[in-house]
């Protein structure tokens, strides 16, 4: 049959020669490359202690990001819930009291922000969903924990750290 | 035989066991390690330096395994089985010379537990009893996959017994000895026996490969066909025992290899050694030669392991029964001939 | 002496249990326990090469190759076939011909010459050796060939004939 592509390509399998079937030499080759490999230098990363680059567009662990004055920019308009596939995160929201705008940048504010790790699929959504470019999956991926309560990170965990320190 | 020559012999035994079963333990180690440099990685290097703690963290996990017995199984045979295969793995140590006598005082120590006139016989006969904790342990379990792992297991070492032994008649044409003393004795110096014997050697490490069910001839416990073959019902140290008596094995068949082919604890310039270091240090170092050697095979018997892939079957009955034993006949023909007419 | 006797019971202890047991397989392995005090029996009359030998083909290769084949012969009570009373009765016949065969071999057995080794060592490789090959090489070699016409014998059952198969 003709072929409808010039792709096929037609293997031909010669019977082996003497010294093909007598396996020696081509155990004592397979030995030489096996032996090239153990001088090798070994491409493990030994995780904890070395740790690999993350890529630029890696998404991992979540942080809730300041402005330039060191306030919290997250106003609490629920759009990063609604938007998540995953319906991994929930707030509470509260109103700034005064002496608090040091704090927060609106006058609406998270008092309660919640991210369910187990949940989370790190699709970047959230992030999108944004409108004050306060939720961003710019953090290393999340560590393993014995239980579950123990993924489910809220504020103190999520908030980036202030400005001056 | 006096009290002190009593004593002797039993710190040897003593001894030998220990370091059988030290080597043992570490070539669990090491075959993980060199598993890894082989395959570019780092291999187990958590407990404690570069790891050297890990056969120890084995051992104690396989200990506190929960211990299961099939409830259909034969409970005393279920047992019977691993504890058969260990005690053939370790009695084969008795008659492997490890180095020449040590003479301290007026004490002379021979650094082999007993020199029998049919050594090599005796070794032949211990490794073809090793296939019975094999077979039991498959057949107690009442698994398909046991009994299966276990026929194989049987076949394969008959199979390959018969070449092991055909090349062993030929060394024996050469040495004219079956006691392994003698025989390491013969290959002072540099006489190594490998050198008039080299087919005969190819032969009796591929049969050693065979009867230690070690890869490319671990079918009995070929995971892909068989899930874990004659151990597929066994847990905790009964299965411990399976994994322990197959690097005792390996030990031991290094040994015998080293004994008969490579000269055992002999090496150029043993002579000069000996008369610079006297009777007390210098058989010791030969000892040391022998152990390199002994290294260097088990080395050798992993190296193979993370290279080569297993046999299918007919290939391993064809390889033993067509090519290996013809070749182990016509290598007794030749070295008659060579005796005959040349030496 | 001491020790014979007790070998020796070993011996007679594992050859009942061979007919005794119930399980086939048991009745092997209790077969291989009567070779292994055999051996020892060998050891015991000097004769190092007869045990080693013993222990290599009977315990193991011969016993092997039984335990091989009763494994794989299915061994359900119900496949067993009913033996006829003829069959019992004949079995009967065979086992008082034996009996009585035991107790004329025991009364000759008082006045019959204990045979009297000249050389203790001739057990010994070296010794048997000589012996086998100069004084009785002729019933040596015969018997290799009633091996060998065995062993034609076995390939000639096995292998089926092209013709008829």
């Amino acid at each position: 049959m003709e072929s409808l592509t010039n792709k096929r390509k037609l293997i031909e399998s010669k019977p082996l020669n003497f010294l093909e079937r007598a396996y020696l030499p081509a155990i004592a080759q397979g030995l030489a490359i096996t032996m090239k490999h153990f001088f090798r230098k070994p491409v493990t990363i030994s995780y904890p202690e070395e740790k690999r680059e993350y890529s630029e567009n890696f998404r991992g662990m979540h942080s809730l990001k300041r402005d330039e004055n060191g306030k919290e920019r997250c106003t609490a308009c629920g759009l990063c819930a609604l938007s998540c596939p995953a319906e991994a995160i929930t707030m509470i929201a509260a109103e700034r009291q005064k002496g608090e705008e040091h704090l927060y940048r609106e006058e609406k504010y998270a008092a309660v922000y919640e991210i369910n790790m187990l949940r989370c699929i790190f699709c970047g959504l959230c992030e999108e969903a944004c409108p004050k470019e306060a939720i961003y999956l710019d953090g290393p991926h999340v560590p393993s924990d014995y239980l579950r309560k123990d993924f489910i990170y809220g504020k103190d965990k999520l908030v980036e750290a202030p400005l001056n320190q | 035989m006096g009290v002190a020559d009593i004593v002797i012999k039993f710190v040897l035994i003593v001894i030998i066991f220990a370091i059988s079963l030290v080597i043992a333990m570490y070539s669990t180690y090491a075959e993980r390690k060199i598993a890894a440099f082989f395959q570019d990685r780092v291999g187990p290097n958590r407990a404690g330096p570069w790891g050297i703690l890990q056969p120890l963290a084995d051992g104690g996990k396989m200990f506190l395994k929960e211990e299961i017995i099939p409830t259909n199984a034969s409970p005393f045979l279920f047992i019977a089985g691993p504890s058969l295969a260990i005690l053939t793995a370790c009695i084969g140590s008795a008659v492997i010379p490890w180095g020449q006598q040590i003479t301290i005082g007026k004490y002379v120590i021979p650094l082999q537990v007993t020199d029998i006139n049919v050594g090599i016989l005796y070794i032949f006969g211990v490794v073809s009893l090793g296939v019975y904790g094999v077979m039991i342990g498959g057949w107690a379990s009442n698994n398909k996959y046991s009994l299966l792992g276990a026929i194989r297991a049987a076949s394969q070492n008959i199979s390959y017994e018969i070449s092991m032994g055909l090349s062993i008649i030929a060394l024996l044409m050469v040495t004219g000895t079956l006691s392994l003393k003698e025989i390491a004795e013969q290959q002072h110096g540099w006489h190594w026996n490998v050198l008039y014997q080299p087919v005969g050697f190819l032969l009796f490490i591929i049969c050693a490969f065979a009867e230690t069910n070690r890869t490319p001839f671990d079918l009995p416990e070929c995971e892909t066909e068989l899930v874990g073959g004659y151990h597929t019902e066994y847990s905790s140290m009964k299965l411990g025992f399976y994994l322990f008596a197959e690097y005792i094995n390996m030990f031991i068949s290094s040994a015998v290899m080293a004994t008969l082919y490579w000269g055992g604890y002999n090496y150029p310039g043993m002579d000069w050694v000996l008369a610079h270091t006297g009777p007390a240090i210098g058989p010791l170092i030969g000892t040391a030669v022998m152990f390199a050697k002994v290294f260097l095979f088990i080395f050798f018997f992993m190296w193979v392991r993370w290279t080569i892939p297993r046999f299918r079957y007919d290939q391993l009955m064809d390889l033993g029964w067509k090519i290996l034993i013809p070749l182990a006949i016509a290598n007794i023909i030749v070295t008659g001939l060579w005796i005959t007419f040349i030496k | 002496m001491s020790t014979f006797y007790f070998i020796a019971f070993l011996s007679v202890f594992f050859s009942i249990l061979v007919i005794t047991a119930k399980n086939p397989v048991h009745s092997i392995l209790y077969l291989i326990l009567t070779f292994s005090t055999f051996t020892v029996h060998y050891i015991l009359m000097n004769a190092q090469f007869l045990a080693v030998v013993n222990f290599i083909v009977y315990m193991g290769a011969i016993l092997v190759l039984f335990l091989y084949t009763l494994m794989l012969i299915n061994l359900n009570k119900e496949s067993e076939p009913r033996k006829s009373n003829l069959v019992k009765i004949a079995g009967f016949v065979g086992g008082a011909c034996f009996l009585i065969t035991i107790v004329a071999a025991l009364k000759a057995w008082g006045t019959s010459h204990p045979v009297v080794l000249n050389d203790p060592n001739l057990g010994l490789v070296k010794n048997l050796g000589k012996i086998l090959f100069n004084e009785y090489l002729l019933p040596f070699e015969v018997s290799s060939i009633l091996l060998l016409s065995a062993m034609v014998g076995a390939v000639l059952l096995a292998t089926k004939d092209p013709k008829t198969a």
